[in-house]
């Protein structure tokens, strides 16, 4: 696989860009993998990737029904933070972000990682108290997190309207400095190049019919499309359609599947310079670099899988912002879709062993999987090599809905769950 | 936006007037101190999720405000009968062949 270098671009552009090869091959589906990961988004292919860099494991095969990334990773509004309240998670999610620091130079694939801070508004006094107690708890777990007046707030991000006049008053603001955004789809392409780089097959289009067990009732492979493919050991990581699939190995799962909706506008001139969520407005902003306002809020109201979701969702969005960002009353949207998010009833991921011997699982990741990519990718794949959780994953069993030792972050939730 | 038929008032109303209230027909137990840890789990916690027809309650907040139930496919968001809660649940296969 040839680096990827400002040396490279220029030698190609002097040879009329004839120079340039397919990024990863398509493979065909072998006989028998060591490791078959099912579903080709950012965290399965990020798990390839960490097997066969971290563990040594490249006879895998990461099957997705569709395209690689053509699910909730190309979907997402593509933030990033890890300011989250209870220890488990902040560690989970620190994690993640100290891999993305390095990511583009380790994949040698610019993943656009851009830490523009992302800013949490406070419009009463709960959402003060609860935002610092965010803040204090952060700190102690070594967590980027700080408060700002309304006045600060407005330094960091100029278009936000502080008036004591406003519908929705800013009475301050949480921000995390090295939270931000990332280029989704680039994410997932980084990860297939450089794990198929390693002996990773990537196969798309060949949707997982059943997980198949043997008479001890461990697993032994995937029924698909394309046919059986044996497998030492399976992951599922299929997001919206996890409990589906692990249905198939008679595992019944603790989720949910609901719409979430996104939203872009035009591309407009740089306006907007950070990400802004509100959590009591309902709705978060920020602003790619093709200059497109990307906007996003909560899930539909009820369980689908039609990766639509409905319309009077985005009009409850599109008004939120407006409330929040007046100057963005005439910005016309260019369009909207859905992806299928799974939700745990603790609002935590679920990722490692199951019931069923030689099966692991990631997923639960809910509204806010995409910005644990780096970070589920890599302790998954500890979990699958070793067969034991590494020790950041270790609280996030599937088993915590029998013993109860929930990570209730849906009753921590300072953020739009 | 989804259209709903509120069995009670006999209308079929805009979604907005609706709030979706999880999955239907999941009983609570009679004696709950009998219940294991598995069995709590599976109340509380595990769900179907079904991709197809699902059986799932409503309420019609902005209207009547009672809960009744639905079944509806959740993958075209096609509601296929909605009933009164306490109604039994019905048969599948004859409510497809009905479509």
């Amino acid at each position: 696989m040839p680096r990827y270098s400002a040396f490279a671009v220029v030698k190609n552009a002097l040879t009329g860009h004839k120079g340039w090869r397919e990024q990863w091959p398509d493979a065909q589906p072998k006989k028998q993998y060591d490791v078959i990961i099912v579903g080709a988004g950012g965290h399965g292919l990020g798990a390839a990737y960490y097997l066969a860099r971290e563990h040594g494991i490249t006879n895998v095969a990461v099957i997705d029904k569709g395209w690689l990334g053509g699910g909730n990773t190309g979907r997402n509004t593509t933030i990033i933070r890890s300011n989250y309240l209870y220890d488990e998670s902040a560690k989970l999610y620190d994690h993640a972000l100290d891999l993305w620091d390095g990511l583009s130079q380790e994949l040698n694939y610019n993943v656009m990682f851009s830490r523009r801070g992302v800013m949490m508004l406070a419009h009463n006094v709960h959402d003060v108290q609860s935002f610092q107690r965010h803040v204090h708890s952060n700190r102690l777990n070594g967590v980027d997190n700080r408060w700002l007046s309304p006045e600060e707030a407005k330094e960091f991000c100029p278009p936000l309207n502080i008036s004591r006049d406003a519908r929705y008053p800013v009475m301050g603001a949480a921000l995390q400095m090295r939270a931000g955004t990332a280029r989704h789809d680039a994410v997932a392409w980084g990860y297939a190049r450089a794990a198929a780089a390693m002996g990773v097959d990537i196969i798309q289009n060949c949707p997982v019919i059943a997980i198949r067990r043997g008479p001890d009732g461990a697993v032994t492979g995937v029924d698909t499309a394309k046919g059986f493919i044996g497998a030492k050991k399976v992951a599922v990581s299929a997001a919206g359609h996890t409990s589906v699939v692990m249905e198939s190995a008679g595992v019944r799962m603790p989720l949910e599947s609901f719409p979430l909706q996104a939203l872009v506008s035009e591309p407009v001139k740089p306006v907007f310079p950070c990400v802004v969520m509100s959590n009591t407005v309902h709705a978060y902003i920020s602003q790619s670099d093709k200059g497109e306002l990307v906007i996003g809020s909560g899930t539909d109201q009820y369980t689908s899988y039609s990766q639509r979701g409905g319309l009077p969702l985005i009009e409850h969005t599109v008004a939120a912002i407006c409330e929040i960002f007046p100057i963005f009353n005439r910005m016309r949207m260019l369009r909207k879709w859905g992806g299928i998010v799974d939700v745990t009833p603790d609002r935590s991921a679920i990722i490692g062993k199951t019931p069923v011997k030689n099966l692991f699982v990631n997923c639960g990741w809910g509204t806010g999987g995409f910005k644990a990519t780096p970070g589920a990718a890599h302790v998954l794949a500890h979990t699958v090599a070793t067969g034991e959780p590494h020790p950041l994953n270790a609280p996030f069993t599937l088993d915590r809905f029998r013993t109860g030792r929930l990570i209730d972050e849906a009753a921590a939730a300072a953020v739009a769950h | 936006m989804l259209l709903i038929h509120c069995p009670y008032c006999d209308e079929t109303l805009p979604e907005l007037e609706f709030a979706y209230a999880g999955e239907a027909h999941i009983i609570r137990p009679e004696d709950p101190s009998a219940m294991s840890d598995e069995e709590w789990r599976d109340f509380l916690f595990i769900r179907t999720n079904a991709r197809g027809p699902h059986f799932e309650r409503w309420r019609h907040v902005h209207g009547c405000a009672r809960f009744f139930n639905a079944v509806r496919d959740t993958v075209s968001d096609r509601f296929l009968l909605t009933y009164k809660a306490g109604e039994p649940r019905p048969d599948l296969a004859s409510l497809e062949a009905a479509q």
